[in-house]
């Protein structure tokens, strides 16, 4: 058995594998398949000041080889999580990223205020949601908003601060040092890519929201670019994701840069992906006789 | 257990009509849970979302599930291609299911199209105190009419064009049956105007309705919020998901 531990940002993770926000709720409905303490961490669904009723159905729609959502941060609310949600997952040997959003830089530092009296591990800052017309995405495409609300959020928390990123920039490295710039503590790429899909014999596009973000398989080379271009543009830890489905896949986010690893869709194939790609990343690292995934972090050899 | 995920032995496939498949699943463990109006969360080799189907059978001694599903794309077509002796990858039972009152003396059942299997469970559940009422495209769809039978149910079919049973929608022999009242539930699946119409009738004559809804959805199990549904709860307006919540509703609580 290879030590399977990682430390992101001071924090211990027994396994680098952690469910995505937004696909995961707060673990309740994966704990009928299995005990959540099989995982590093949980990213837990993205938290706003008040509940959010989200985006008009459909909200999914198939791609090859992927999916689009446009979900549009449906939540119950940051008082809620904190009231319902937060005790039942600090029941949990798992670190809790509280992923939160908000429509305006002081939304989102009133929401993390809220979490620095609480037990939660670290906070996920998410600049990059796709699917709400203000905030989200907005904050995330430009180096200065994306200093602006990490500053804000920053100076309302001592808490491990990740700030989640948008892939659809022209260069994701210039943001990641803003935000690095900014104080956050690490980074998390990629949230999911805009896209869209049309039913063709309706002449309509699929989601009632017209687009959405785009994840699954057929983005995983995207996020290891960027994940790599990242790495080696900040000295914070980076948290990488993006269609990851298998243990050689999160070897391969590992390799390009990434201390830990969110899974995402896979989850949607294979309600216990999560737990599988640790098994797997196990017996990979076992046949190569490397005894700590620590090991292979940023170990890509680029040509 | 409420539900659990894994591959199981298909017992028996069936075409039942042009593009239309019966499957019957051994899962002992996933019999045991389900109930009428649930549905099962199938994997599609090489693709990324499961395909939901609604439960048409649950044989709890047997151990074995049967769902009848339609091709609808590339997704159940794929599912379509495996056979008995195959193992079939199911999430299941998922969703919340009709409400199965044994003090009902009279329930009326209405299945659209593909909508009409899991009225099947139902019509087993209440036996000749079921009027199932199946409406189809044309007689070459038409499909479960001996299955419905069986049960005891008085079975009434319509098609749209009239080359089987009743020509006409499924709303005429109902309407018709709720003038004669009675009915304590009635029970429907199928496009959402017909349901919209059943619903109607129902809230007009004040019966009591449960209708179950489709829509796009990604997990299965209430962690996404994927498969939003406008829906009215203690007179607020409230996005329910068509996985957890449903994928069957009381008429009344639905915005359509």
């Amino acid at each position: 058995m290879a030590d399977m531990s990682v430390k992101v940002c001071g924090v211990d993770f027994k396994n680098p594998i952690i469910p995505a926000s937004g696909v995961f709720g707060y673990g309740r409905e994966y704990e009928e398949l299995f005990p959540l303490d099989k995982l590093g961490g949980i990213a837990t669904k993205g938290t706003t000041l008040h509940l959010r009723t989200g985006n008009l159905a459909p909200r999914i729609a198939e791609t090859p080889s992927g999916m689009l959502n446009s979900v549009g941060l449906q939540n119950p609310g940051i008082d809620h999580f904190i009231e319902t949600e937060l005790p039942y997952l600090l029941t949990k040997d798992l670190v809790v990223l509280a992923n939160i959003a908000g429509s305006t830089p002081d939304e989102c530092a009133e929401v993390a205020a809220k979490l620095e009296d609480t037990d939660v591990h670290m906070i996920e800052l998410n600049i990059s949601c796709p699917n709400v017309k203000q905030g989200g995405a907005a904050f995330g495409t430009s180096c200065e908003m994306a200093a602006e609300v990490t500053k804000r959020v920053r100076a309302v928390t001592k808490k491990p601060l990740v700030v989640k990123l948008s892939p659809n920039v022209t260069s994701i490295a210039d943001i990641a040092k803003s935000v690095e710039a900014a104080g956050a503590d690490a980074v998390s790429l990629i949230n999911t890519l805009l896209g869209m899909r049309i039913d063709i014999n309706t002449g309509r596009p699929i989601l009632r929201n017209n687009v959405g973000g785009m994840s699954g398989p057929a983005v995983f080379p995207i996020a290891v670019r960027m994940v790599w271009q990242v790495a080696n543009a900040v000295n914070i830890p980076v948290i990488g994701m993006g269609g990851v489905s298998s243990g050689r896949d999160a070897i391969e986010l590992m390799m390009a840069g990434a201390s830990a690893v969110q899974v995402g869709a896979a989850i949607f194939t294979d309600p216990y992906a999560p737990v599988r790609i640790v098994e797997e990343m196990n017996d990979w690292l076992n046949s190569k006789g490397i005894s700590s995934v620590k090991d292979i972090i940023g170990t890509v050899k680029p040509w | 257990m409420k539900y659990t995920q894994g591959q199981y032995i298909i017992k028996e496939k069936s075409a039942i009509a042009r593009e239309i498949y019966s499957f019957t699943i051994s899962c002992p463990e996933v019999a045991a849970a389900a109930c009428p109006g649930q549905f099962v969360h199938i994997r599609a080799k090489g693709f990324t979302l499961r395909r939901p189907i609604s439960i048409c059978g649950i044989d709890k001694e047997k151990g074995t599930l049967r769902i009848v599903f339609e091709i609808r794309g590339e997704g159940t077509a794929e599912i379509a291609k495996l056979n008995a002796g195959d193992l079939i990858d199911i999430l299941a039972p998922l969703g919340h299911g009709f409400t199965v009152n044994p003090d009902f003396k009279k329930v009326v059942l209405i299945g659209g199209g593909i909508g009409t299997p899991p009225m099947l469970p139902l019509a087993k559940a209440y036996g000749d105190r079921a009027a199932a009422i199946s409406g189809f495209r044309n007689a070459s769809a038409v499909i479960l009419q001996e299955d419905f039978r069986k049960t005891g149910a008085e079975t009434i079919l319509c098609t749209d064009d009239g080359s089987a049973g009743i020509h006409g929608f499924v709303t005429q022999p109902f309407t018709e049956l709720a003038e004669k009242g009675g009915i304590d539930a009635v029970y429907a699946c199928g496009p959402m105007p017909m349901l919209k119409g059943i619903a109607a009738i129902c809230k007009e004559k004040n019966i009591y309705c449960e209708i179950s809804l489709e829509e796009r959805m990604a997990c299965g199990i209430g962690a996404c919020l994927g498969c939003a549904c406008r829906t009215v709860r203690n007179d607020e307006e409230y996005f329910a998901h068509v996985c957890k919540d449903g994928p069957v509703f009381k008429a009344e609580e639905v915005l359509w």
